[in-house]
């Protein structure tokens, strides 16, 4: 901004600017923020991150997108968030990670980069030589021999590049394109219960995977148990041999420790992972533990239980689906019908609420819908309405049910305000088909409403 | 003799491969007309049935109180898949089914509303499944069917926005019904009655299609036949009697 650069020396720096605060760097300290700052983003948002020292983070997102509905949406949160917390942040998301570590650097867009799958190698092409990870001396050297941008190096011929700069360059320009793998270790707390499986011999079929996975849910759930937790989430990694690590995260709507419960849930999974040339370790750990209280169902889990196992159906259902997919409705206290339930999670507790006995329709339409009505004013029903292109006669009616806009909010479905009045009228064509309109305002003050008709929904 | 052992033993099999053998509860309708005319004796739990209204919403939306009125009847959690959720809770309660028994699983897709009534329709003691779809293929309800007769819940395959002359395809559901709103009489006063329903029983595995018209469901989600119209039926049987 005043002139000032990474690398310039104190003195110089101040001759820029003389009122100019130095603190002196503490890598140590940065790299302890960086490590927390991982474990925060492991637990929001994916198995697999590591601190990339001195000034990033990894995170493999793949196939996490589907807990906040798209990619998008999860970058946006973690822009948000990471923001939130003071930090400057450049998000870039890429198939590999010598890409998006370029993309990050390199693109300075202030907002996430995404480059599309299968667009790395363009994208990498494009780019400087600085941006492939290389010791700022080769940087030089390559740029003394006439390669700015990485196309230049992926079309010359490699011999004299590697006798020249080492086989590190080519390496990095590899992992950028996708041609050599790049595991990222995970990190995750030492403290969280976890159990861990060798093997002798890599395995590959997803029944052997299932075995081992039925194994560590045992270890597992005996931590829990002496630990007198349950797990909330579970993070399952796969070590394959070629150094990749493959992981999946499973959650339960309540603690658990029910290790086939859990065992279950991470078998669901098998098929999202790729055991290349094979697995030779797994390791399952326990990232978010709730305290449960020991009951008499795990001492009897083998003894038949009575009545549907409501939380293995909703978990099974939830790791499929996510959590959001899964509902119950409640009352809530509203004056508008379509604000008037609430979504509660499938196993909350019950309510034992429920709403008032007015007539309702049991399909609603998500907006209610403009409709052409011929009605006597003042408030007789309907006699006749056009919905969707089709007529319809109304044979008898019923209303008109008054509702009153709430004056603590406004907007709403139709731009409403806290004058906003409702007059709804029930009516049956001549069908027999029962619909629910309404008109808004009440005719005598135009700020309650423009005197149009709409339909909301269908009776039964 | 010994033909009637043979005939014994195939009746054993073919119930066997029907799945009659494993006997499960029943929903009757509560209603003499309507339970004497259905095989089971009302709605047989630990199998598929199939219900539709028509492309007319107002159709869905009484196929789907009749539907909440057989769910209210029985005890559990019920779940309710569909494509996304244009359900409005407070109607299902007025039929009887209280919002605590309810899960809804806002599947997405077709494929993904099968797929959870398979998942649900694994673990006993529900009330009841229901899968909101467009269209399902034979092989899926005989997926369904077999799954509902392992856990003994009933399953309800509810096609939405389904044409009345849309040639069915091939189905392992034991019963095939079609919910359509009906005209009722105007009361002469601005207001509406209880509504009536057109109840089509389209198919039944060992039995024959039948119509009735009905009224509505009351709080406890019992339906009912009109008064003016119960004793029709039996007068017409009478008239054909005396022919």
């Amino acid at each position: 901004m005043l002139g000032i650069q990474t690398g310039m020396t104190i003195t110089k720096a101040r001759a820029f600017a003389p009122e100019l605060d130095v603190v002196d760097a503490e890598p140590e300290a940065d790299l302890d923020g960086l490590r927390r700052l991982a474990l925060w983003a492991g637990a929001r948002y994916s198995p697999v991150v590591a601190p990339d020292p001195p000034d990033g983070l990894w995170l493999d997102i793949t196939g996490c997108a589907a807990i906040f509905s798209s990619e998008r949406a999860l970058l946006k949160d973690l822009h948000r968030r990471v923001a939130a917390f003071g930090l400057s942040l450049q998000i870039a998301v890429a198939d590999t990670a010598g890409c998006a570590h370029a993309a990050a650097r390199h693109v300075p867009a202030g907002r996430p980069v995404t480059v599309e799958p299968g667009a790395h190698r363009k994208a990498i092409a494009l780019l400087p030589v600085s941006a492939l990870r290389l010791p700022s001396a080769d940087v030089e050297g390559l740029r003394k021999l006439g390669f700015e941008r990485i196309e230049q190096l992926i079309g010359s011929p490699r011999g004299p590049l590697a006798k020249r700069f080492g086989r590190e360059l080519h390496r990095r320009l590899d992992q950028a394109l996708g041609t050599l793998p790049e595991p990222i270790e995970p990190l995750f707390p030492e403290e969280l219960p976890q159990a861990r499986r060798g093997f002798m011999e890599p395995l590959a079929t997803a029944d052997a995977l299932a075995q081992v996975i039925g194994d560590l849910a045992h270890d597992i759930a005996g931590q829990l148990n002496r630990a007198g937790t349950g797990a909330r989430r579970l993070d399952c990694y796969f070590h394959r041999v070629d150094g990749q690590t493959q992981a999946t995260r499973v959650g339960t709507a309540s603690p658990s420790r029910d290790p086939r419960h859990l065992a279950k849930l991470l078998a669901a999974r098998i098929e999202s992972i790729d055991p290349g040339l094979g697995i030779e370790a797994m390791t399952l750990v326990a990232a978010l533990a709730e305290r449960q209280p020991g009951s008499q169902a795990d001492a009897l889990e083998n003894i038949g239980r009575r009545g549907p196992d409501l939380p293995a159906l909703v978990d099974t259902l939830a790791n499929r689906f996510g959590q959001r997919a899964l509902q119950r409705a409640a009352p809530r206290p509203s004056a508008m019908p379509e604000r008037s339930v609430a979504a509660l999670p499938a196993l909350a507790p019950e309510t034992g609420e429920s709403w008032s006995d007015w007539p309702r329709p049991s399909r609603m339409l998500a907006r209610p819908e403009p409709v052409d009505v011929v009605a006597l004013l003042p408030d007789d029903a309907p006699r006749f309405f056009i919905w969707r292109r089709k007529r319809y006669r109304v044979t008898q009616g019923d209303g008109p049910e008054r509702l009153q806009g709430e004056w603590w909010r406004e907007g709403g479905i139709e731009g409403e305000t806290h004058l906003t009045v409702r007059d709804y009228y029930q009516v049956e064509t001549e069908t027999g088909g029962r619909y629910w309109l309404f008109r808004l305002g009440d005719g005598v003050n135009p700020a309650t409403g423009s005197m149009r008709w709409f339909i909301h929904g269908a009776f039964a | 003799m010994r033909q009637s052992v043979v005939l014994e033993d195939i009746r054993a099999k073919i119930a066997q491969i029907e799945g009659v053998g494993a006997r499960h509860d029943v929903i009757p309708f509560g209603i003499d007309d309507l339970d004497s005319r259905i095989p089971a004796r009302g709605i047989a739990t630990g199998a598929l049935h199939e219900l539709a209204g028509s492309p007319e919403l107002a159709d869905d939306a009484s196929a789907t109180i009749f539907l909440a009125g057989i769910l209210a009847r029985s005890d559990g959690p019920v779940f309710w898949c569909l494509r996304w959720r244009d359900l409005f809770a407070p109607a299902l309660h007025l039929a009887g089914l209280h919002p605590d028994r309810l899960i809804h699983v806002e599947a997405g897709s077709d494929t993904n509303v099968l797929l959870a009534m398979e998942e649900c329709l694994r673990h006993p003691g529900l009330a009841g499944v229901v899968g909101e779809v467009k269209k399902y293929s034979t092989t899926a309800s005989k997926r369904l069917q077999l799954a509902a007769e392992a856990s003994g819940v009933p399953a309800f395959i509810f096609r939405r926005a389904c044409k009345a002359g849309e040639p069915a395809e091939g189905s392992a559901a034991l019963t095939r019904w079609r919910i359509t709103a009906s005209p009722t009489e105007d009361l002469g006063i601005p207001a509406i009655g209880r509504a009536r329903w057109r109840v089509a029983l389209e198919r039944a595995r060992g039995g024959n299609p039948y119509n009735w018209i009905v009224e509505g469901c009351d709080a406890t989600g019992r339906i009912a036949l009109p008064a003016a119209l119960v004793d029709r039926p039996a007068a017409q049987e009478d008239a054909q009697a005396a022919a």
